[in-house]
């Protein structure tokens, strides 16, 4: 009887592989073997003379390509769209999370009529962003649109370009690149080795320590040694052309992340609820010291699939500015036009394969930890 | 009593400012597209259409009619076939876990987080070595390859919540493993057909970087012909938002009357529910 059931067993387990296995296999070459080809591809210099040839010419080049995107004069207008999509992220995220949770929390005590609320709030995200940035262009052309909404009440017309402004603020100079990015990591080593020495964690506090002492290190002492990243001063900063796109971009998903959050704080017991109100809380008080924080993993989850969109901004961008207005450039057009218009194959992998290190920086610790939950839950 | 009505009715105003300011879009597209080119100026870009003009849909659907074919032909197909894969595979890491059958699920996972561009080169290099670039076929099948993870992802979490002691009943009833599937897992998984089928076909309906670098014109999606349409300066704007109009009506249609179905999607975006 019980070899029967392993026979059983074995045989459905054969099933099972045999059933997912077409499902690997492609997952494995277009998934997994793309990204290596896209990796190899980056390394080489195809499409320098021999784009679209049916065997075209590669050599094997290095890093070379990569030298270029962050050190090569031509390859300014790389830099300024990494710049961008920096902007971009950040403003999306913090747009959608405060204003998404700000919506949960106006639905969240029983509204009349809540599922039209609901309905109006996120509809944005069942569009593509082809639709809403055609619409947007027109909604943000420099003398109608927005612009003729302070008439409405009596004020001047807004003058603001929106898409076509080539105006830059927080100018600063790519020299300092490294010293910008390292200031906020070296802050947090500083509050966490305060924290870990306060608890007595003497340890961590030590590890805190040394990565705080090698980026003070940076900063104040090998900056000012070594060579610089580029021989010449070149000015980056905040694009304000990229406002309009921002706008509509946190228009699209501030329901997305409502929607999260309404099913985050529906989720919380009604008891904490009323043991706070006892407790004499007032419902501010409520939502800042109780529920909000009870919900943080359902924050986790939004910046991670937002600072995704963001990487994806490139179809909004495409319908509202075009793929060749520079001032609101993103690396995934500039990816685009260097591959598809320029047939610059190597290039334009080392531009993806940079765009795929940043969002692997996020999603990869995010896959472990929810794949870790998976196998304990 | 009064001053809580009059702080109710503030509220509810609030709600209403704010719901009528995340519906302005589809406002100015529809009081636009209603216009004769004639009568769209930006200084009156706000105002009712004097006379409503429905030539400007004529026109948009004359020059979007095949993208919009194309369209139909793509999503409806290749909805169809991930969501059978979806099930199926769903089945696998829900129901039949083996050793190693976590992490296999993970790895699948990764594929929908990736940003497209890190696979676009050896797609369109593959698609070309097949003579399938440029065709429809080879856009249905990237929609297929890359929707396995998140039809995947969807049908197992449908299925964790179907008890495994129907399965057991089902198994004392003597039936097999593709007998369970077909006769007891299947007809329980309408509700995870519907999502997976409305998330799939919005999602496809609205993709647009594959439309653009992997199609010809004559196969291109709906998204790369309103793109197109709305790209060139010369058109008058109440073709381009009649043309938007036309494209979001589909998913808006599947948004409003299914939109449970549609949230259950997205939320399982975020890999737990």
């Amino acid at each position: 009887m019980a070899t029967t059931i392993s026979r059983i067993h074995r045989r459905d387990i054969i099933k099972s592989v045999l059933i997912v296995l077409p499902s690997i296999i492609l997952i494995g070459i277009f998934v997994y073997g793309f990204i290596g080809n896209t990796i190899y591809t980056s390394l080489t210099d195809w499409g320098e003379s021999a784009g679209l040839a049916l065997h075209p010419v590669k050599h094997f080049v290095g890093l070379n390509n990569y030298k270029k995107l962050f050190t090569d004069i031509i390859q300014n207008r790389f830099r300024q769209d990494l710049v961008n999509m920096v902007f971009y992220s950040i403003f999306l995220l913090t747009g959608t999370l405060s204003l998404g949770l700000f919506l949960a929390v106006l639905l969240d005590r029983s509204v009349k009529y809540e599922g039209f609320f609901r309905t109006v709030f996120l509809y944005p995200m069942s569009l593509s962003f082809i639709v809403t940035g055609t619409i947007w262009r027109w909604l943000l052309a420099p003398s109608g649109g927005v612009n003729l909404i302070p008439e409405i009440f009596g004020l001047p017309r807004g003058k603001f370009l929106w898409i076509s402004n080539r105006q830059t603020i927080l100018i600063f100079n790519w020299q300092n690149v490294l010293t910008i990015l390292l200031v906020p990591f070296t802050l947090l080593m500083i509050y966490l080795l305060i924290k870990n020495f306060i608890k007595a964690d003497i340890k961590k506090g030590i590890i805190y320590s040394i990565a705080a002492f090698f980026f003070l290190l940076y900063i104040f002492v090998l900056r000012n040694i070594l060579p610089p990243v580029l021989p010449y001063k070149e000015p980056h900063g905040f694009k304000l052309a990229t406002i309009g796109i921002i706008i509509a971009a946190v228009w699209q998903y501030s329901g997305y992340t409502m929607a999260l959050y309404l099913a985050g704080l529906r989720g919380l017991p009604a008891s904490i609820r009323e043991a706070s109100k006892i407790d004499g809380a007032t419902e501010f008080q409520y939502y800042l010291k109780i529920a909000i924080p009870n919900i943080r993993p359902i924050t986790l989850s939004a910046v991670i699939i937002l600072s995704h969109i963001s990487l994806k901004l490139f179809d909004l961008i495409y319908a509202m500015a075009g793929a060749d207005n520079i001032n609101t450039g993103h690396p995934s057009i500039n990816m685009y036009l260097t591959t598809f218009r320029a047939n610059q194959f190597a290039m334009g992998a080392a531009m993806a394969v940079v765009l795929f290190i940043i969002a692997a920086l996020f999603i990869i610790p995010y896959m472990v930890h929810s794949h870790k939950e998976r196998k304990s839950g | 009593m009064r001053d809580i009505n009059v702080k109710k009715s503030f509220f509810y105003g609030f709600l209403i400012v704010l719901a009528l300011a995340y519906l302005v879009p589809v406002y100015m597209a529809i009081v636009t597209s209603l216009k004769n080119p004639a009568e769209i100026s930006l200084p009156t870009a706000w105002a009712f259409p004097e006379h409503i003009n429905f030539g400007g849909f004529a026109q948009a659907f004359s020059l979007l009619k095949t993208d919009v074919f194309n369209s139909l032909i793509l999503a409806f197909s290749a909805t169809i076939i991930s969501a059978f894969i979806g099930s199926i595979n769903g089945y696998v890491f829900s129901k039949n876990r083996f050793k190693g059958s976590e992490i296999i699920f993970t790895l699948l996972l990764f594929g929908m987080f990736i940003p497209y561009q890190i696979i676009l080169i050896p797609l369109f290099q593959l698609l070309n070595f097949f003579g399938l670039y440029g065709s429809l076929t080879g856009l249905i099948l990237a929609h297929i390859v890359y929707g396995i993870p998140i039809v995947t992802l969807i049908f197992r979490n449908f299925y964790d919540q179907i008890s495994n002691s129907i399965m057991e009943s089902g198994r004392l009833d003597g039936a097999g493993y593709f007998g369970l599937y077909f006769g007891l897992i299947l007809p329980l998984s309408i509700p995870g057909f519907v999502v997976v089928g409305i998330w799939q076909f919005t999602q496809i309906w609205n993709e647009f970087l594959w439309g653009i670098t992997l199609t010809r014109t004559e196969s291109n999606p709906i998204t790369v012909g309103l793109a197109q349409l709305a790209g060139g300066q010369a058109v008058s704007w109440n073709i381009p938002m009649a043309g938007a109009l036309m494209a979001a009506v589909p998913v808006l249609i599947i948004y409003i009357f299914l939109g449970k179905y549609f949230i259950k999607g997205l939320l399982s975006g975020s890999v737990k529910e």
